[in-house]
């Protein structure tokens, strides 16, 4: 990095100069999430065996966003190593802001990543970002409540059926509700939810002219759902509760059921984290009859490297093939135990006997769950966009942030769920006609 | 009787103002309390108030994961660094206004004062480009620049008020005596002046230990001070909550410390003319 | 020494504060003024050129700019009604004579020490919590339902853990204003039958009357700037609910990355703190330099 004469003078002021960066330490910015914390944690060895120092910040996922799109589009090459999700990944692709990541060795073999995760990070068949878990939606339910009301998960629950059963096993006096779900407003909150929810009752966010669509009946029947059944059988403080607040409340036995993501399935099963290892079962997500093929959402995240890192992005590549590569799987699973093993990237990981063994309430349903989603065609119309729980324009951030904003309005109370639908429908609109998709 | 009524009043104001002080301090002391308890006891409803184990392990896993020491030693030099070198900037400054005053220095005092009504937010891009044309990005110079510009309204206006309460003439006299401008400042207007210059350097000092939005957007790793190390413990996944008091504990303790012994200090001088 | 050497060196003293300012404030100023005239999407390279006053006009229509307004003034008139009613109150108790007063007082300042991220998240997360936090179980221990603070009582929330911090400020200067007041004056009203109310009224609010003005002027240069308590609890939310000026311009920025719109956002904001800051010259320019 350039320095200038006005820093070193400052510099020389304070009494502290800034050490020179070396080729061999790399700096890698990344989301406070469970798996990315155990990445830090064994990555100690990568630092053995490779003489490369890793320099770590870890964000809250809102703070990290932001920094790295401020470094991001300004070139600023702050970090070697970014963790990104799949529709960072696309979008800053598209733009030739990520290096491709397509010369790795022959034993990381590309082939063995889950094909659904993959592709949710490549363009025109190059990985731009490399995986280090994949997810889609899931049903966790709690067995023994299920038992005690006399009730039995189906195969395949429709939204109906988990409204009933919801309201079933809801019991206030004993602190349990009959179902969480996300209420935090945000793009990678509540946002990405309904959207699934909407897109299985038949909905999606555009017509093929970019109008929005959100005061359309599957919206408005989505919405109507997802109030409902928060009303009944809900926790307190819904619309402050995002991923992190219901994994909690799941885990310390507060909820009957949660529908969320799969990476999550392990974690429920760990006794050291969970209260609810023993009680907890899996279910697909639930479908209606008008859009039997909706399966949840595509995404994952994953490490990427900026274009605007050129000296250091040797060193960068090599850490982010030992990070996703099978060998780092196995190094998880032998240190930290099998059932935190990445979830959702490598077949040879569902294939391992180790993780079966553990795994095996889940780890096919969490397969199957991946592969069932379809996000180049994740709603029943025909739309001008891709994804399953977003969407692939530079807007979706914005949109996905103020439409959650008002969803979660709506859970309060404080708005009606047709104000809410309306002004959405109205704010959609405009920051599309700003961003010039409406230009004859 | 007569010597009864004080006691009464006096054990009745005791318990209100002991009351209103645990209250207030309470957050601070479930904080610290938290940080010494195991995950699970630390969400556990109804709270449970005194840790059971007094356990370490929050303390060494946020020293694992945080390197906080580094952290640590960069918020002291951005907070001593921003506070001496604004002092030096802000003394002559103050002096000027107080004592030389021309017709604009009224206007100049209040511009000063609204230059920190601009939200910083809305100067982030513009600044953030500008750091990285200078290659200031997360460099202690850089971060110790903008925290000191942020400040220094605060601390012209607070030597300012302190300054004018410091009766003229007694510098006129000195001047009288031959004396140059700059022995007048240090022999006679510093020494005098001791308490609000001490009081100014530590609510800098506070002021820039607690800045958190540039040093969350500026700086990244070789730079970045306790206020951008605590944003690794807000809503991570799983059960966090002894984990961030433990973190927040180190976060605040090293400033607490200093605010408590310096108290007498930071109170006597923290008038801003409030008190003729 | 000449009076014009005196002035001379007046105004070479008074020279580095203002150059430092004049470059650290007007160079983003003029920087943010040239970008609001201009359209600019981190996100969307593509889009750039003149924008003439369309991000004005895409910021001032925003369904969420007057409600921003209204809660920016409802924060600082919030937080500031509480510190000062609260900092007098408080300031007026621990002038009593009490046992370990020192100590107590010691307590009280603690707050202010504590940083903006910290108390939010403590608030937020041990406090607020409607499952774990200490208000939920007080309420429940008085056989009501726990309140949702955040969701639905967001701006509420975010004054309260606002005022807790500055609160201790607001006490220290009452309480130094007091220290300075004539007990004799006092003593004096009270032999002549003053109630405790009437020497409130006629004696001591008078006499905290330029400790007030700094208390109004310091607070809200802060307040109106209040960003990370919002990012860190209610994300400007549910809804707008608690969004203010400063956290609207940062979503435009870095949620919407129209830096455009934002630094039009960011220039309103400017020429609206000018305005309180001429209402807060003609309040403290009275008071304080006079």
């Amino acid at each position: 990095m350039r320095k200038s004469i006005m820093a070193l003078g400052v510099a020389l002021a304070l009494g502290t100069v800034a050490p020179a960066a070396s080729a061999e330490e790399i700096v890698i910015a990344t989301v406070n999430n469970g798996d990315m914390i155990i990445m830090q944690k064994l990555s100690k060895e990568f630092e053995e065996k490779t003489g490369i120092k890793l320099r770590w910040v870890v964000l809250e996922e809102n703070t990290l966003r932001e920094r790295l799109a401020a470094d991001i589009a300004t070139k600023a090459g702050q970090y070697d190593v970014i963790s990104v999700n799949s529709y960072q990944t696309l979008l800053w692709a598209k733009m030739g802001w990520l290096t491709k990541l397509d010369d790795f060795s022959a034993d990381y073999d590309y082939d063995d990543f889950i094909t659904a995760t993959r592709d949710s990070l490549s363009v025109d068949g190059v990985m731009y970002g490399a995986p280090f878990y994949g997810e889609s939606l899931i049903t966790f339910y709690r067995k023994d409540l299920f038992e005690k009301a006399g009730i039995e998960m189906p195969a395949k629950p429709t939204m109906d059926d988990i409204a009933g059963f919801a309201e079933k096993i809801t019991d206030r006096e004993n602190g349990i509700n009959g179902i969480c779900l996300r209420g935090k407003p945000g793009w990678g909150e509540n946002t990405p939810l309904i959207t699934t929810f909407v897109s299985a009752l038949g909905g999606e966010w555009f017509d093929m002219e970019w109008k929005p669509r959100l005061t359309s009946e599957p919206w408005r029947e989505a919405l109507t759902w997802y109030l409902d059944v928060m009303k009944k059988a809900g926790p307190a403080g819904a619309a402050t509760n995002g991923y992190n607040e219901n994994r909690v409340l799941f885990s310390s036995g507060k909820c009957g059921m949660w529908i969320d993501a799969t990476v999550t399935a392990g974690y429920l099963l760990d006794p050291k984290e969970s209260q609810v290892s023993e009680t907890t079962g899996f279910a697909p997500f639930p479908i209606t009859d008008k859009n039997p093929d909706a399966a949840g959402w595509s995404g994952a995240w994953a490490l990427a490297i900026p274009t605007s890192v050129t000296d250091n992005a040797t060193a960068a590549k090599k850490f982010i093939e030992w990070a996703t590569s099978k060998e780092y799987a196995r190094l998880v699973g032998e240190r930290e135990g099998w059932l935190l093993a990445p979830s959702g990237t490598r077949k040879s990981t569902y294939a391992a006997a180790e993780y079966q063994q553990v795994a095996e309430p889940f780890a096919d349903k969490v397969l199957a769950a991946i592969s069932a989603v379809n996000p180049t065609k994740p709603t029943v119309n025909e739309v001008p966009y891709t994804g399953a729980g977003f969407i692939d324009i530079p807007e979706f951030q914005a949109l996905g942030t103020t439409v959650g904003q008002n969803i979660a309005a709506a859970l309060t109370g404080a708005r009606t769920l047709d104000e809410v639908l309306e002004e959405s429908q109205i704010y959609v609109e405009r920051t599309m006609e700003r961003a010039g998709y409406y230009k004859k | 009787m007569r010597s009864l009524r004080p006691t009464l009043f006096k054990a009745a104001m005791t318990f209100l103002g002991w009351a209103v002080a645990l209250l207030l301090f309470f957050p601070i002391l479930w904080t610290v309390l938290t940080s010494f308890k195991s995950e699970v006891e630390a969400i556990a409803f109804p709270p449970a108030f005194w840790p059971s184990g007094w356990t370490l392990e929050n303390y060494f896993e946020v020293q694992e994961r945080s390197e906080y020491f580094g952290h640590f030693l960069n918020s002291v030099a951005l907070s001593l660094g921003s506070t001496v070198i604004g002092m030096l900037i802000a003394i002559p400054a103050a002096w000027s206004m107080a004592f030389q005053p021309a017709a604009s220095t009224r206007h100049v005092l209040m511009w000063m004062l609204s230059t920190k009504m601009m939200p910083a937010v809305g100067a982030l891009v513009p600044v953030f480009l500008i750091f990285k044309s200078a290659g200031l990005l997360d460099t202690l110079p850089g971060i110790t620049l903008i925290v000191l510009v942020g400040n220094l309204p605060i601390m012209v206006w607070m030597l300012y008020t302190y300054f004018k309460e410091i009766p003229a003439d007694i510098l006129e006299a000195c001047r009288m005596d031959g004396a140059t401008v700059w022995k007048e400042l240090v022999h006679v207007l510093l020494p005098m002046s001791l308490p609000g210059v001490a009081s100014t350097m530590l609510l800098n000092i506070i002021l820039a230990w607690n800045e958190a939005f540039w040093t969350l957007s500026l700086t990244a790793v070789k730079a970045a001070p306790l206020s951008a190390f605590i944003a690794s413990y807000s809503s991570p996944q799983g059960l966090f909550w002894a984990k961030l008091s433990a973190a927040s504990t180190l976060a605040i303790v090293p400033i607490l410390i200093i605010g408590w012994i310096s108290q007498k200090q930071l109170v006597r001088g923290l008038t801003f003319g409030a008190v003729k | 020494m000449s009076g014009y050497r005196m002035k001379r060196a007046a105004r070479l003293a008074l020279a580095p504060s203002v150059a430092l300012l004049i470059v650290g404030m007007i160079v983003p100023l003029a920087t943010t003024l040239w970008l609001s005239f201009r359209y600019y999407n981190l996100m969307n390279p593509a889009l750039g050129g003149f924008a003439g006053l369309s991000n004005y006009e895409f910021f001032l229509t925003d369904p969420a700019f007057a409600q921003a307004i209204v809660n920016t003034i409802l924060l600082v008139g919030g937080v500031l009604a509480i510190t000062v009613a609260g900092g007098i109150l408080l300031g007026l108790l621990f002038d009593q004579p009490m046992w370990g007063r020192g100590m107590a007082r010691l307590l009280v300042i603690a707050p202010f020490f504590v940083m903006p991220t910290v108390s939010a998240l403590v608030w937020k997360n041990m406090l607020m919590h409607p499952g774990y936090g200490i208000f939920a179980w007080v309420a429940m221990k008085l056989g009501l339902s726990p309140v949702e603070w955040l969701s639905n009582h967001p701006l509420l929330s975010i004054i309260l853990i606002v005022a807790w911090q500055w609160l201790p400020f607001a006490t220290l200067i009452f309480l130094t204003a007091l220290q300075s007041l004539d007990h004799e004056q006092q003593e004096a009203a009270r032999m002549d039958g003053a109630g405790p109310l009437d020497r409130l009224v006629y004696i001591i609010l008078p006499h905290l009357g330029r400790a007030i003005t700094v208390v109004i002027l310091m607070e809200t240069i802060f307040i109106l700037a209040i960003f990370a308590e919002i990012f860190v609890t209610t994300s400007g939310g549910p809804g707008y609910a608690s969004t203010n000026l400063p956290y609207l311009i940062y979503v435009q920025a870095l949620m919407q990355f129209d830096v455009g719109a934002a630094s039009a956002g960011a220039i309103i904001a400017v020429v609206l703190a000018n305005i309180v800051a001429i209402f807060a010259i003609r309040l403290a320019g009275r008071n304080l330099t006079a």
